[in-house]
């Protein structure tokens, strides 16, 4: 039996409708309100945009929702998207003073998206503007994703011609195509794309670098390079029966429910998804709301290693989706060439670290759908080809300079995915947006600094760094916190690292 | 006490407006009603009846006429009534001062004076003059009514006000018809003014009447508040106007488990406790000194103290790198995020920081052994002009 859609068109779409409705007014109001407008605020050092978080908020709670909304889009053209996706828990709202307080960090994200909606969403206002007069200067970017736009945005704002190739029918990349629906709706992508074609920037969908457009025409035509590329395919799990009628790219299930309508879209009965970061989590949390009576991750480790955030995880739980931990799909069955079973073995860790099958301890557990998140696979074999000499680490991500996307190659640049080996899309503006800055300062030699807070900065005796430098790593990732208390040891476990649920 | 009697009067729609601060929503509040827009005989009769009911309970008629036969008349009908005593209303800000009633009593201590002597010549029952704030010394009406005989004094009215505007019809509210008026400002954000002018006439010898403590007062620390300044009784209104009489268990149920913990037995305990320790600014000791503390181990690191006291205060805060100085980081504190700390060189202990510190007990301001003898200014004027000390510098 083919698969099929499961739900009619109201259930499907109240199944998918936004988990977190938009704030009202008074909501906003009173949740902006308690934001105590720290300076030089934890929350803009966790941001990797550096978005003066308590400037855009105290602008809420004064009904200023356009100086907000601008505040938040000229330090992240996507702030939209990413009010909705961020893992705010780790970011933002993990580093909030508040957890130190009352345990209740401000609710960023939602703050966040109340005052883009008002602009972007709701009464399609113009926050961002570009220079009249261009600076001369022309950029291609390869991809149209968050890096490439994060990128774009910040060029065209400072006076170049920007062009953005995209091989898909719209840009925004995972934010179109990718992020659980229940999350956010392409809708916002495609309006963030819209803003950012309004600074003048030329997006062009449908052209497949390589083979629509040659490298060498780019190199021709414009001033510099961004890549952007992103990630590719998901990475194969490599046993029988991988190529099974059923059996999909994570990624690919997540593009369907985007393009065709919610209740069209096939979905097994008994779904295994195979993978648990957070975008198998968006996996087994949709084929569920569409209807799976059993969802199912399969992971070859144990909850504290999962590398999706509790927060997803905590939703997917409270969805009805099933965890096996220390497991490890062997085989996907078949039959009549589609999936019908797949056989899962126990796993366990030895001394090296390394996951082990338990011999004989296999087992088979019938599935109709079998969905694949076991992370992205780069385009070395591309940008090989595209760019000969372009250095790349050993997993075949593009090295570059962290601060100005800079690659080794003169005049090309890099961010995002395809450079940092996948990581949030609020990492992949970032980096665009710094690589843009890095060419302006090799064209022009101008730093562009911020957003900075409106204060005195830079006087005698103030903190001498802007703000929005950004650490840039999840301010709780545990590995890094134990690096640190290794030699710097602490008196006392702060609740601000504890994950919020 | 009774709404203020006198001849009815026609109020207008609508009344009220508030002053909200974020979501606390009457932190202020404004009115342009006037007195009982219902007849006399009917208030005196609900009196009557009131006290039939509730014989054990003080009722106080508040009364505003204009003559002295009218004063003569509604007084007699009030005592006639059963009320327990009478509260002349010379304060009300709005509508009845154009009448020559009202605050327009209350700001000539000419005419307080005139018409005290005329409800006196006609009270057996105890007489109260409720005093209006829109003046400039308080004392000065309070010795009117007291040279007049009065019985005790009541303040503080309501201040006059406008409390917002409509920006889109671009009229301050209450709103009547594209108009508004002056009003009447009460509620909590009233209260520090009405705390100093009770505290002004307690502490004033040619006053020495007894004092209603009224202005913002909504819970039972208000009402302490007020009578440690001197009041011998509270009033409240707009609390009541906003949660309902219920609020009015807690005050006293707080008020007296709050003496039972300090071992006072009765109001008198600690009537006035707090109004010697108000002097006149000369009388201040220039040699105490205090300065901020931060305490490390709580501070969450918002750092609105330093914002506060770079741009609004004295420069005395440092944002330091705690491990270059030794400090533990602080619960929360991430790498390479600086602290702030109190340059108690620069610091005036002027309070600020601690004010607007959120975390409990964060900020604390610590006694400093300065080992200068204690000083006032009227003692260091005298000193200086007799060659005995030398000037102390300015500060730099």
């Amino acid at each position: 039996m083919n698969l099929a859609p499961i739900l009619d068109e109201k259930q499907a779409a109240a199944n998918m409708a936004e988990i977190e409705p938009k704030y009202t007014q008074q909501e906003a109001h009173i949740e902006a309100q308690r934001c105590l407008y720290c300076f030089d605020a934890p929350c803009i050092k966790a941001c990797p945009t550096g978005i003066d978080i308590p400037a855009f908020i105290k602008k809420i709670a004064t009904d200023n929702l356009i100086g907000s909304s601008r505040v938040i889009f000229e330090a992240n053209p996507l702030g939209a998207s990413c009010a909705r996706v961020c893992p705010v828990s780790v970011l933002c709202e993990g580093a909030c003073v508040m957890l130190d307080r009352d345990q209740k960090p401000i609710k960023i994200g939602r703050l966040q998206r109340y005052a883009t909606d008002h602009t972007l969403i709701d009464n399609d206002i113009p926050v961002l503007f570009a220079p009249e007069k261009k600076n001369g200067k022309k950029v291609a970017t390869i991809g149209g994703g968050p890096a490439s736009l994060g990128c774009a945005a910040e060029l065209a704002q400072l006076g170049y011609e920007v062009t953005v190739y995209e091989k898909s029918k719209e840009a925004g990349g995972l934010n179109t195509y990718g992020i659980a629906y229940y999350k956010m709706t392409p809708e916002t992508s495609i309006k963030e794309v819209d803003q950012i074609r309004r600074l003048g920037v030329k997006i062009q969908t449908g052209v497949e670098v390589g083979k629509d457009v040659s490298i060498a025409d780019l190199d021709k035509n414009f001033d510099a390079i961004f890549i952007g590329c992103g990630l590719g395919r998901m990475a194969k799990l490599n046993v029988p029966g991988e190529d099974l009628k059923g059996v999909y790219d994570a990624l690919d299930f997540i593009e369907e429910i985007h393009t065709q309508p919610l209740h069209t879209v096939p979905v097994g009965r008994r779904v295994a998804v195979i993978g648990c970061g957070n975008t198998a989590i968006d996996a087994v949390t949709e084929a569920k709301r569409l209807g799976a009576t059993n969802a199912v991750i399969l992971y070859r480790r144990g909850e504290e290693h999962m590398p999706a955030i509790p927060y997803e995880y905590g939703l997917a739980k409270a969805d009805g989706c099933e965890f096996q931990f220390y497991t490890a799909a062997t085989e996907i069955i078949g039959e009549n060439g589609r999936v019908k079973a797949v056989k899962i073995a126990k796993t366990k860790i030895n001394d090296k670290g390394r996951v082990e099958l338990i011999p004989g301890s296999e087992r088979v557990e019938e599935f109709d759908m079998v969905l694949l998140a076991l992370g992205q696979e780069p385009y070395v074999k591309e940008l090989k080809s595209f760019f000969p000499g372009l250095e790349m680490d050993k997993d075949g991500n593009i090295v570059r300079d962290f601060a100005t996307g800079r690659t080794n190659l003169p005049r090309v640049y890099a961010g995002g995915d395809g450079a940092n080996g996948g990581r949030e899309v609020v990492n992949a503006v970032a980096e665009g947006k710094r690589a843009a800055r890095g060419m302006h300062d090799d064209f022009f030699g101008e730093k562009v600094v911020g957003p900075v807070q409106a204060t005195r900065y830079g006087m005698e005796g103030s903190p001498p760094s802007p703000v929005g430098s950004g650490f840039d790593w999840p301010v709780r990732a545990p590995e890094l916190e134990k690096e640190y208390y290794k030699t710097h040891p602490r008196k006392e476990r702060s609740t601000r690292r504890v994950p919020i649920n | 006490m009774w709404k203020t009697i006198g001849d009815p009067i026609v109020n207008v729609s609508s009344r009220y407006s508030a002053l909200n601060i974020d979501s606390k929503l009457m932190v202020g509040f404004n009115n342009i009603e006037l007195i009982s827009d219902r007849a006399p005989e009917t208030n005196f009769r609900e009196i009557a009846e009131c006290k039939k009911l509730w014989p054990d309970h003080a009722i106080i008629a508040s009364l505003m006429v204009d003559t002295r036969e009218r004063w003569h008349e509604f007084v007699k009908r009030a005592a006639d009534s059963g009320a327990d005593g009478i509260e002349l209303n010379f304060g009300c800000p709005h509508g009845m001062c154009e009448r020559g009633m009202g605050s327009a009593v209350g700001q000539n201590p000419k005419v307080i004076e005139t018409i005290v002597g005329w409800v006196m010549e006609a009270a057996e029952i105890p007489v109260i003059v409720k005093l209006t704030p829109n003046i400039t010394d308080i004392t000065v009406p309070a010795r009117a009514a007291k040279k007049a005989g009065a019985d005790a004094i009541s303040m503080i009215n309501t201040i006059n006000s406008i409390t917002q505007v409509n920006l889109d019809k671009m009229c301050p509210e209450p709103y009547v018809g594209g108009q508004s008026t002056h009003g009447g400002y009460c509620g909590p954000a009233a209260k520090p003014i009405a705390l100093n002018m009770v505290q002004s006439c307690a502490a004033d010898p040619e006053v020495n009447l007894p004092i209603s403590g009224i202005g913002g007062c909504s819970n039972w620390k208000d009402a302490a508040e007020f009578i440690a300044l001197g009041a011998t009784s509270v009033q409240v209104c707009t609390a009541i106007m906003h949660y309902g009489f219920r609020i009015v268990e807690d005050m006293c149920e707080g008020l007296s488990q709050w003496m039972d913990s300090k071992g006072y037995k009765t109001i008198e305990d600690f009537r006035g406790a707090a109004v010697k320790s108000v002097t006149k600014f000369e009388n201040l000791n220039l040699s105490y000194k205090r300065v901020a503390f931060i305490n490390h181990e709580t501070c969450i690191g918002c750092n609105l103290c330093w914002v506060a006291c770079e741009d609004g205060a004295h420069q005395a805060i440092d944002l330091i790198d705690p491990e270059a100085n030794g400090l533990d980081l602080g619960p929360g504190r991430l790498p390479g995020v600086r602290i702030p700390r109190i340059n108690e060189d620069r610091c005036v202990g002027c309070n600020l920081c601690s004010l607007v510190c959120p975390v409990e007990g964060c900020i604390t301001m610590l006694d400093v052994e300065t080992g200068k003898d204690p000083i006032t200014w009227k003692q260091y004027q005298e000193r200086l002009a007799r060659g005995e000390v030398e000037p102390i510098p300015a500060h730099p």
